[in-house]
């Protein structure tokens, strides 16, 4: 793979994950939130087999991989805990969700 | 035995402890085993005596077998005969030979020389050693030590039977044998002692067990206060002791041992301003712990125990401890003091004054434990005065035969006084022969030994001193003390038929008179004491039995037995010097001196059995009540002692204590507690409050301060973190970019 269009898949990965920051800070929605953690994470998905492809190195597939059963879990969890918070509250705002406050 | 004599004091040492560790726990409170510890002891003596005795004999036939053996086998020239020979001789003729060993005997005596010499039995170890010096302590066992050891456990035996009774159901019954226990350890210590530094301890010992058991009823103030006395006026005399020792350590070429120092004083290897002056310290120590004048205020008020001790302690063994150390050092003394060739010596001047002043005491006393104590000292005073004029065998008679009768006398007195309950015999006896007819008459034997009668024990005793003092010394002899001791007796004689008189004559008084409670005897445990001092108050005189004079009829067999195995035979004891003689049996003035008593005794029996003489002098002329007054306070010793010695000393000193508490002590204390406060305070301000405050104040602050900036951003909003998670990778990662 040459240098150009690895450039491209890393610009790609880089706009995913300036979107999935984003969508972090910026939305109210706490499910939207975590479909935008799935965004940051598959960016690093795409910069690690784009590394890998450029290297020919099977380990960077491995570790994508691995990502994704993680993000799978971690979306799983995310998702009960959401649910949860929605029936306890009535409502997924991050706003609302300031217990926590020192 | 003979060898191993040194565990007679270690019996007694352990019934102390056993006594003190179990005896309270005992059937009979501990009693049993000091009884049978001294019991043991008292047989294992009695063993050593009979063995030294064949010592001393085996050394006579040994002296005279080589004798005869050079002038017979001078010619034989012949070893294997003469050996054989030498064997025959002394297998076969034995008879022959104590024949002609006892005719040159008294001949060769007579001159001042033993005919042979004694080895004693001399046993030491290391105590410890400094700087090259050894300290050894061990036995020296001769004449003087294993008599002693027969008189100290034998009078110990009888006074432990006596006080099972006498102290029964005392308070501290367990305490009081335990005491007697270690008092009987130490004074057998003390006897076969063989170095001076022992010897300093066991005197020591022997002067605590006397503290100890003077004070036994510590209760009653006048009893702790005997016990205070008899300790401070030792520890007067104990600093001369311990001063003529240490002179005799360098006198000596740094030696504490006794046959060392005895035999250079004898050979004169150390000078005689030397000897001197640590005869005279020891003779301080003799003054304090033998009751000599001026030293002899305790001993009366040493009454104050029971009676068993007065009998074994203040009478019959430990006051005899400071005449046995002259005796035991008595090189030192016959060559310090010339003794051999003077006519006055110091010692022998305070015996004399002892034996005059403390009978004189004892003319006044009405308790009748004080008239003997008196009479102690005055016994005593013949013992010194005796050492005094070279009549060592005389001395050391007396003290044997004075034991005896003396605590005859003591445990009679007890006897008595344990079934009136008193010891006043002005008010509270009279009459007691009738209801105590045993003691009476063991009372009467010893009282007659006391006075010097025929043939009582005290009637040789004090005649070989009165000898002694006519004959020994240098030009003119000791004529002085010859006087003194006849005078000695006169009184003697009389305040004991006064003593007897108050006691055991005339009508009842005051608890003897009590129709409820008469007087009754005593039980059997305090009589057979009594009857066996009684019996050894008659037979011991006769021990030392003079075959010279009018006695010459006497079996040489049985003469003079007491100097022939007692009196120590050697280089270690003045008698192989020229001017050392024995006194020998002078029928003049045994009779003068019998006659003497016999006034004495006639005359206080005119006095008060009769009412014959100037009945009432005191209240009527006024030197007979100034006198009178004098013996009574005792010739103002003790106003002497306590009210002008010690109480002109006590005034400034303790006025120099109070200002030197004041102004020296306080000042430094007052100093010391305000420099304290001051630094105190500053320490409170500087680093109390101003470090240390500060440091933990400061820290509360800054911890308060950066949690409360802290918490600024602890929002609890999950984007904020994020965000701030987001920057700080983004920061790091620009980081890493600038730097890498």
């Amino acid at each position: 793979m040459d240098d150009l269009l690895l450039n491209q898949f890393l610009l790609l990965g880089a706009v995913l994950f300036c979107i999935g920051v984003y969508g972090v800070i910026a939305r109210k929605n706490t499910v939207l939130v975590l479909m935008s953690i799935e965004l940051i994470l598959n960016s690093v998905n795409i910069n690690l087999i784009a590394f890998g492809a450029m290297w020919g190195d099977i380990a960077a597939s491995v570790f994508a991989l691995f990502v994704i059963a993680v993000a799978a879990a971690e979306v799983g969890v995310g998702l009960a805990i959401v649910l949860l918070i929605y029936r306890n509250r009535r409502t997924v705002d991050l706003d609302d969700l300031a217990q926590l406050r020192g | 035995m003979l060898e191993n004599a040194w565990i007679i004091p270690l019996i007694p040492a352990a019934s102390f402890f056993l006594i003190l560790f179990f005896g309270k726990r005992l059937p009979r409170k501990g009693s049993e085993i000091g009884i049978a510890a001294v019991a043991i002891a008292f047989v294992l003596a009695l063993v050593v005596n009979v063995q030294w005795f064949q010592r001393v004999d085996d050394a006579e036939h040994g002296a005279h077998a080589t004798e005869t053996h050079d002038e017979g086998g001078a010619d034989e020239h012949g070893l294997g005969v003469a050996g054989l020979a030498d064997g025959e001789q002394a297998a076969a003729l034995p008879s022959t030979d104590q024949l002609a060993a006892a005719a040159p005997a008294p001949a060769a005596e007579d001159e001042g020389h033993s005919a042979f010499e004694v080895e004693p039995v001399h046993r030491s170890w290391t105590w410890w050693s400094s700087g090259g010096t050894e300290f050894t302590a061990g036995m020296l066992l001769d004449g003087p030590g294993v008599l002693m050891l027969f008189v100290v456990t034998l009078i110990s035996l009888l006074v432990h039977v006596y006080s099972t009774d006498y102290v029964h159901g005392d308070r501290r019954y367990t305490h009081y044998f335990a005491f007697l226990s270690l008092f009987t350890a130490s004074m057998l210590g003390f006897v076969i002692s063989e170095s001076t530094l022992q010897m300093l301890t066991m005197w020591e010992l022997v002067g605590l067990c006397s503290f100890a058991l003077i004070g036994h009823w510590w209760e009653e103030k006048p009893n702790s206060d005997a016990a205070l006395k008899a300790f401070l006026t030792n520890r007067v005399g104990d600093m001369g002791l311990i001063i003529g020792v240490i002179i005799l350590f360098f006198a000596a070429d740094q030696s504490f041992d006794i046959l060392t120092i005895n035999q250079m004083a004898i050979g004169g290897d150390i000078d005689h301003l030397l000897l001197l002056v640590a005869s005279c310290s020891l003779l301080a120590a003799v003054m304090s712990k033998s009751g000599q004048f001026i030293l002899h205020t305790w001993l009366p008020d040493a009454m104050a125990g029971p009676t068993p001790v007065s009998a074994l302690i203040h009478a019959a063994t430990m006051v005899v401890a400071g005449i046995f150390m002259i005796g035991r050092l008595y090189g030192v003394f016959f060559q310090g003091l010339s003794i051999g060739t003077s006519n006055v010596n110091l010692l022998a001047v305070i015996g004399g004054v002892t034996v005059v002043g403390g009978a004189g005491l004892a003319f006044v006393q009405t308790d009748i434990k004080k008239v003997l104590a008196y009479s102690t000292v005055s016994q005593l005073g013949y013992m010194a005065m005796a050492l005094g004029v070279g009549a060592w065998t005389a001395a050391f008679f007396h003290l044997f035969t004075h034991a005896m009768f003396k605590a005859g006398l003591f445990l009679g007195s007890g006897s008595v006084a344990h079934s009136v309950h008193s010891f006043d015999m002005v008010k509270d006896m009279g009459g007691m022969r009738r209801f105590m007819p045993k003691t009476y008459a063991t009372f009467l034997i010893c009282t007659g030994a006391l006075i010097g009668i025929f043939p009582l024990a005290g009637f040789w005793s004090k005649d070989e001193i009165l000898a002694g003092a006519s004959q020994l010394g240098g030009d003119g002899g000791y004529k002085a003390f010859l006087v003194v001791g006849i005078i000695g007796a006169f009184m003697t004689a009389a305040y004991m038929t006064r003593c007897i008189y108050l006691t055991f004559f005339g009508e009842p008084r005051g608890a003897a008179a009590d129709p409820h409670h008469p007087p009754h005897e005593s039980g059997p445990r305090i009589l057979v004491p009594l009857y066996i001092l009684a019996g050894l108050a008659v037979v011991t005189g006769f021990t030392n039995l003079p075959n010279t004079g009018v006695l010459e009829f006497v079996p040489d067999s049985l003469a003079l037995r007491f100097e022939h195995f007692y009196e120590p035979k050697g280089s270690y004891f003045p008698s192989v010097l020229e001017t050392f003689h024995h006194p020998t049996f002078s029928i003049g003035i045994a009779l003068v001196s019998t006659l003497i008593g016999l006034l004495g005794i006639g005359l206080a029996y005119a006095w008060y059995w009769k009412g014959l003489g100037p009945q009432g002098i005191t209240q009527r002329s006024r030197l007979a009540k100034a006198g009178h007054t004098l013996l009574v306070e005792k010739y103002y010793f003790d106003h002497l002692y306590t009210n002008i010695i010690a109480g002109g000393v006590k005034g400034p000193i303790a006025r120099a204590a109070n200002w030197t508490n004041q102004h020296v002590i306080d000042a430094v204390v007052n100093l010391a507690g305000r420099a304290t406060v001051g630094v105190g305070r500053w320490v409170y301000d500087r680093i109390d409050q101003g470090v240390i405050d500060k440091v933990v104040l400061g820290s509360g602050a800054a911890a308060e301060g950066s949690g409360q900036g802290l918490r600024q951003i602890q929002t609890g909003r999950v984007q904020q973190y994020a965000a701030l998670l987001f920057i700080g990778a983004a920061v790091l990662a620009a980081v890493f970019i600038i730097v890498i």
